[in-house]
């Protein structure tokens, strides 16, 4: 596979893990927050932690799109399909992310609910085509990354006529929650947990660029180094981040050239203006709710504005009891810091959204063994 | 020719016909499609028995007996269809023990509605592929359901065969210092039904691996009966059939990633897609584990079979009462590789 397999090579990787070792200093630690799933997924799955020095920790940020929903927006997509008898269209991540009373979209769906997988945009507007005399709604989710998508989605049925299409929407945005985090008490006051650095999203950025994290930088001191998928990649962008911790600087950094440039894609932002506006606040799942954090349809495109069109009960439902999801969203707790893990709440029964997408860290946790490894570990010692 | 003499007077239309309720309700109509259609295709001489059973006696030894539904969609696809599947299927969930498979059933329910010629294409593949696996289909069954209660035609298929006298093979068996091996490239499969799912599709030259491999197990039990565990890979992957190795041995594993053979198409498939080829389904391919000392001489009989020359060495059995399947990424780390949870392809077999 050409222009991947250039990003997993082992050689590059041993190098690349001998510089860092030379660059970490003893008697400190690192602790870099990936903000994006798609980091902890490359972290876990190419086994990159164990190319680190003992003193550089991955610390698991909320860029999952799944497990940042909060369940009463899973309670309202669930209402459209049970009540309103709409064909609801979803991805399939979140087919299994629990919501109110053990429900799922998942569960609905065998209880008779029509909930349908699709892979794109595009898939549900085809069964909007398909199915005139029913409502589709699609369920609209994610980062910067799939907002464009889901506006060309709605400025295609608007040029179609198409009526019985509309999109619940749940887009959210990186920077307001990326803000959040470092404005958060444990982190400001209470001093549990220190970041020191932060890989920056790489496709979230192929759209938004790089300039929108200079504020941080600046206001936090914290430096960032946005961050190709890809392991070497990872690799690559850790040691710039020791380097900037080590050189007192704090700036934004790209490693991610190849793709991001500093005023990213100007046809997907102003695709995103013309069709979406800013909510005031937003509820997220282990945030609470953040202001200014997340898109709404704008009024031009009202029609197809499922939260306009169909009626919803305000959900009040929370997390399971015990269920640490919001703490290790924030990287305060670990995966295996929570009384759950691995006792009730695993991928094959999720009590919690991080164990149900392979980007959420306890699926990562678990999937990947890293907790059991470390077990391994211990058991020889 | 008197009409009277012929049992039934006009031929089944297989080129514009449809199945219905008819053809399942035990009258006329489904004696026809019987006889025009399966006694047809699958032809011998347990099955013109014409009985509601097959009599034959079996040959000395032990008998191993297994089934299997099949649901595919799409029920064509690239390399195959749910017929020859169905045959497939089976004959490998028999051969992983060791045995010959000897004779199998068959199973269909069909939706009303369906195109006969659909049909007659897939019994005609389920009964090209009994024939060149030397396995007869000798006895069946027949039931239609309503339109919208099936999705075309749904194939249950079970064999029966006999293992050979000297052979222990079972998923318990692995022991620590085993050699794991593969009979070739994996998730072929699965990427092939992917690729031509409608909402899906995209251009790839890849064809499913489904195959019978009882002639390669054959060879494999005969140069080497001290083999432990053998099994194919099938619904959930390597990862999935290794994982229930590891558990029902009580044993650990410890895997190479660049040792496991993977197709560049297949590897690029699934990086489009988001999936782990090691948890993609195989349907001809199978995992043999075998002592260390036996390995080189499995590898080289599986390799001299046109169903195994790219089979490989990828990995070893290790103690672990945990039973963790563990892997050396080709990037240098360590992964675990964990079953599969929830669904990653839904209806591949």
């Amino acid at each position: 596979m050409k222009y991947v397999e250039e990003f997993r090579q082992k050689d590059i990787a041993r190098k690349l893990a001998d510089d860092i070792a030379r660059a970490a200093q003893t008697g400190r630690d690192y602790n870099i927050m990936e903000f994006c799933g798609g980091h902890t997924h490359a972290i876990f799955r190419y086994g990159v932690q164990d190319l680190m020095p003992e003193n550089v920790h991955f610390v698991h940020g909320p860029g999952c799109p799944v497990c940042v929903l909060p369940i009463p927006r899973i309670d309202a997509a669930i209402e459209l399909a049970e009540r309103h008898d709409v064909i609801l269209c979803t991805y399939g991540d979140m087919m299994r992310v629990p919501a109110s009373r053990k429900n799922s979209l998942i569960k609905a769906k065998a209880a008779g609910a029509d909930i349908r997988m699709v892979y794109s945009t595009q898939d549900a507007l085809q069964i909007a085509r398909d199915n005139t005399d029913r409502d589709v709604v699609f369920f609209a989710i994610g980062f910067e990354t799939t907002t464009p998508p889901t506006a060309v989605a709605i400025k295609q049925a608007a040029a179609e006529g198409l009526a019985n299409f509309t999109v619940f929407c749940n887009h959210v945005l990186t920077p307001a929650a990326i803000q959040h985090i470092l404005q958060s008490p444990e982190l400001r006051e209470l001093g549990q947990v220190s970041i020191d650095g932060f890989l920056g999203p790489s496709h979230v950025s192929s759209v938004i660029g790089s300039a929108p994290y200079d504020f941080f930088a600046e206001e936090f001191q914290k430096p960032v180094v946005i961050a190709g998928f890809e392991p070497l990649d990872v690799m690559q962008s850790a040691l710039m981040l020791i380097r900037q911790v080590n050189d007192g600087r704090f700036e934004v950094e790209n490693e991610y050239t190849r793709v991001v440039t500093p005023e990213g894609n100007e046809v997907a932002k102003t695709l995103m203006a013309e069709v979406f506006a800013l909510r005031r606040s937003f509820e997220w799942r282990g945030l609470g709710e953040v202001p200014y954090s997340a898109l709404r349809i704008a009024d031009a495109y009202a029609d197809w504005d499922a939260e306009k069109r169909f009626e919803l009960t305000k959900s009040t439902g929370t997390d399971v009891k015990g269920c640490e999801c919001p703490a290790i969203l924030r990287g305060v707790k670990k995966p295996t810091d929570c009384k759950l893990f691995g006792t009730v709440c695993t991928p094959d029964n999720p009590q919690g959204s991080c164990m149900v997408s392979s980007e959420g860290s306890c699926a990562a946790y678990w999937s990947f063994g890293r907790f059991r490894m470390d077990r391994v570990k211990e058991a020889a010692e | 020719m008197n009409a009277m003499e012929k049992r039934f007077p006009t031929r089944i239309n297989f080129r514009r016909g449809q199945v219905d309720m008819t053809h399942g309700s035990g009258g006329r109509a489904m004696a026809q499609l019987i006889e025009e259609l399966f006694i047809k295709h699958f032809d011998n001489e347990l099955l013109r028995q014409g009985n509601d059973q097959a009599l034959f006696t079996p040959p000395a030894g032990r008998l191993v007996m297994s089934t299997d539904g099949h649901v595919v969609s799409p029920l064509f696809f690239p390399g195959g269809d749910i017929g020859s599947l169905s045959v497939h299927g089976t004959i490998n969930d028999v051969a992983v023990s060791g045995a010959r498979p000897l004779y199998l059933s068959a199973g269909f329910i069909l939706e009303e509605g369906f195109p006969l010629v659909d049909l007659e294409r897939i019994v005609a593949s389920m009964a090209n592929a009994a024939r060149a696996a030397g396995v007869p289909v000798v006895t069946g069954d027949t039931k239609v359901v309503e339109r919208g209660k099936g999705d075309g035609v749904f194939i249950t298929t079970t064999g029966v065969g006999v293992v050979p006298d000297g052979l222990d093979i079972s998923g318990a068996h692995a022991r620590p210092g085993d050699a794991i091996l593969v009979s070739g490239s994996i998730g072929d499969h699965g990427v092939a039904i992917m690729s031509s799912r409608e909402n899906l599709a995209f251009e790839t030259a890849i064809v499913s691996d489904s195959a019978a491999l009882h002639g390669l197990v054959a060879d494999m039990v005969k140069a080497v009966p001290e083999i432990h565990c053998l099994r194919d890979p099938t619904r959930g992957g390597l990862a999935a059939t290794l994982n229930e190795i590891a558990y029902q041995s009580r044993v650990g594993m410890r895997l190479e990633e660049d040792d496991i053979p993977l197709r560049p198409e297949v590897d690029a498939a699934c990086e489009l897609l988001g999936l782990d080829p090691l948890y993609v389904a195989n349907e001809g391919k199978l995992v043999a584990i075998c002592p260390a000392d036996k390995a080189d001489a499995l590898l080289k009989v599986m390799q001299a079979h046109d169903l195994g020359h790219k089979a490989a060495i990828i990995g070893e059995v290790i103690e672990d009462d945990m039973g963790f399947v563990t892997m050396q990424t080709g990037f240098g780390g360590t992964r675990i590789v964990d079953w599969l949870a929830g669904e990653q392809l839904p209806r591949i077999c």
